[in-house]
């Protein structure tokens, strides 16, 4: 079994849904989101989410995008993404927007993140229709692939995108885009119930997810639980790197814990 | 070109879109398929098109403008005199009556120019919409008298204040919307890019263009045109007119992109002339973009061509050499912009100016024997501010 297969293993033994945290990579800057990340680790995350910030990020919202354009403006691209993905000391997928993948060149990308130490890449805006050249290259880099499904996704589709995913299926909580939410809507349940029927695979959920609370409703039916905007938040509004390095350690506790079913 | 299922033009094309918009994307297709079957659907378009839009629109010879264009003789086809002032219209109203028929009851729209942002506020007010359009900080401040027409024709607009605050952050704050609202909200896409149907569908509406022109052009001078010259910024207006001529195989098909303020200078929106194939926008076309695959920002004179992508048929009938395309700079555009005003009485949009700058080009080439179709997509109302500025007449 692979890296990710394991971890939610492991995850189902102690009765608890995997933490899954995001950052983007290169944000603040290099030394910084390398610090960031193993403060995440140090609170009990359980995988690590790197972002590939670019230029047009149709899924994101403010605090995401305002992520991206730092990171950018500090001219981070794909090499500084596998630096950080081979930074990290927890198992490390790649979340990525497509054209950044395709320019870099399909296999080549998948080769070199998994030579950095990567597991597998969510592609939120690449379809199954258009994936022929991403599934052969990543099973000849033995990567895992993650898609994203929707509330709105019908169950016919479901099967066919889901039956693609490997390691887990990111199911995403809400009609919408990244960023957090005071209230999660009821759509999530229903739609993991609805994978479940089509498929064995874990199943994550994110969007919208910031606090224990939420975590502690999504860990009763999910496998995993994913946390970005949260995160990003704290380190937008705190520039020293101590402090903010504490409460991203802070924040993930509180997650960690409250996975626990 | 037919597309296949998944709306391909050779290579190009496609969906590259969040799986949450795929539903919507498939709802759509249908729709539009259905709609395009259905004398019902056809007959109202078209009636609307007879008793609101104007059409159909005239061709005009220019006479006296043919003499900076070599002498070749010039048809414009008066898509400027639509309501609402340029092509835009065509679209607008199809995708709003299919909106209807979807039953939902609320647009949103991207704008650069504004002309797309009016049509659509436009429509949405016939047809008792509501419209929401999002436009980039900085075309708010070049088209500040479009803003104030869509919000008197009720549409609310949203400045949009990310990336390079212009059509392409406009396009992703509305696809945002569009991901969060998309059970009761149609995304009334203005050009032929975007994920399949949009660029399909978006022809399929302008195609009324190329259809007319064709029979005008046949019945006032016997024989087809040896050129069709259009602006392209997504595309629409080019394909518009093209579509009808492109089993002509001796009608020569030529796209006009903004030039900026030269290719070298690395400030232009001529995206099939200078840049590369990749993603942008929901689907695989040519892109302005970085080693990294970040999209540049594009750079022109005219808010309504400055977009770093360009629909995916286009980038097809470029690596196909169907069509030829050729990049025009601000300077030129202005140039042709002053000469056509003067010459025929006739303030074309700055977009359009593109067109009639590559007209004057091409004719120089063929000399006075060669007959030309030009697209006149819009008129220059919304631009006196801008060309006032540009020549220096005190306002
Ligand atoms: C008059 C006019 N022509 C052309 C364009 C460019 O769009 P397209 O290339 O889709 O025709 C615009 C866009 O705003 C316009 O207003």
């Amino acid at each position: 079994m692979n890296l990710l297969g394991q971890s939610f293993e492991i995850a189902r033994e102690e009765n608890r849904a995997l933490l899954i945290g995001y950052l983007t990579a290169g944000f603040p800057n290099m030394e910084r989101c390398k610090s960031a990340i193993k403060a995440m680790i140090d609170g009990g995350v359980d995988l690590i989410e790197v972002g590939f910030p670019y230029s047009d990020p149709v899924m994101d919202g403010p605090v995401i995008q305002q992520a991206s354009e730092i990171a950018l403006a500090n001219g981070v691209g794909a090499k500084e993404v596998f630096e950080i993905v081979a930074s990290s000391t927890v198992p490390t997928l790649v979340m990525s927007y497509w054209n950044p993948i395709e320019k870099f060149g399909v296999d080549a990308f998948a080769q070199e993140l998994r030579d950095a130490g990567g597991c597998g890449v969510i592609t939120p805006d690449l379809t199954i229709e258009e994936s022929q050249d991403w599934i052969k290259a990543t099973q000849d880099s033995k990567l895992d692939r993650v898609y994203v499904v929707a509330p709105s996704t019908r169950d016919a589709r479901l099967s066919k995108v889901t039956s693609n995913c490997s390691g887990f299926i990111y199911a995403a909580s809400l009609m919408g885009v990244t960023g957090t939410r005071s209230a999660l809507s009821g759509a999530a349940e229903s739609l993991v119930m609805r994978i479940r029927e089509v498929s064995k695979t874990p199943v994550a959920v994110g969007l919208g997810v910031s606090n224990g609370q939420q975590a502690s409703e999504i860990a009763k039916y999910a496998d995993g639980v994913i946390v970005g905007s949260a995160f990003i938040k704290l380190l937008l509004e705190n520039g020293d790197e101590q402090e903010a390095n504490r409460s991203l350690t802070a924040l993930s506790q509180e997650l960690s814990e409250a996975v626990r079913r | 070109m037919s597309t296949d299922l998944v709306g391909h033009f050779g290579k190009f094309g496609g969906r590259f879109v969040p799986e949450a918009l795929v539903s919507a994307l498939d709802e759509l297709a249908q729709a539009h398929q259905s709609a395009q079957e259905d004398p019902d659907f056809q007959f109202e378009l078209m009636e609307l098109h007879r008793t609101y839009t104007g059409r159909p629109s005239i061709i005009t010879e220019a006479h006296r403008f043919s003499a900076y264009a070599g002498g070749a003789r010039i048809f414009l086809k008066r898509e400027d005199l639509n309501h609402t002032g340029s092509h835009k219209i065509n679209n607008v109203l199809g995708q709003a009556l299919i909106t209807k028929r979807m039953g939902k009851k609320r647009i949103i729209a991207e704008t650069g120019a504004g002309q797309h942002g009016v049509a659509s506020a436009t429509a949405a007010a016939l047809l008792g919409l509501e419209c929401v359009v999002y436009m980039g900080e900085e075309d708010t401040k070049r088209q500040a008298l479009n803003v104030a027409r869509m919000k008197l024709l009720g549409a609310e607009v949203i400045p949009v204040t990310t990336g390079s605050r212009t059509l392409k952050d406009a396009i992703n704050e509305a696809m945002r919307d569009w991901v969060t609202n998309v059970e009761t909200t149609h995304y009334l896409l203005g050009t032929v890019a975007g994920p399949d149907p949009f660029p399909t569908m978006v022809r399929d509406f302008h195609r009324i263009i190329g259809d007319e022109a064709r029979a005008q052009i046949l019945e006032l001078t016997g024989r087809l045109p040896d050129a069709v010259l259009a602006c392209v910024g997504g595309g629409s207006n080019a394909i518009g007119i093209f579509s009808a001529f492109i089993g002509d195989k001796s009608v020569r098909l030529i796209g006009l992109e903004a030039g900026g303020e030269g290719l070298d200078s690395g400030k232009h929106a001529a995206t099939l002339v200078g840049g590369t194939p990749g993603v942008l926008h929901g689907t695989r076309t040519y892109v302005l973009q970085d080693e990294d695959g970040q999209t540049k920002e594009s750079h022109s004179i005219s808010a309504g061509l400055d977009y770093p992508g360009v629909g995916p048929e286009h980038a097809y009938l470029y690596e196909s050499g169907r069509a030829e395309y050729r990049a025009i700079t601000d300077k030129e555009a202005m140039e042709a912009f002053a000469l056509l005003s003067k010459s025929e009485g006739i303030i074309p949009a700055i977009e359009t100016a593109h067109a009639l700058a590559g007209a004057i080009k091409v004719g120089k080439e063929l000399g006075e024997r060669a007959n030309f179709l030009i697209n006149l997509s819009g008129r220059g109302d919304k631009d006196v501010q801008t060309a006032a500025n540009y020549f220096g007449i005190p306002l």
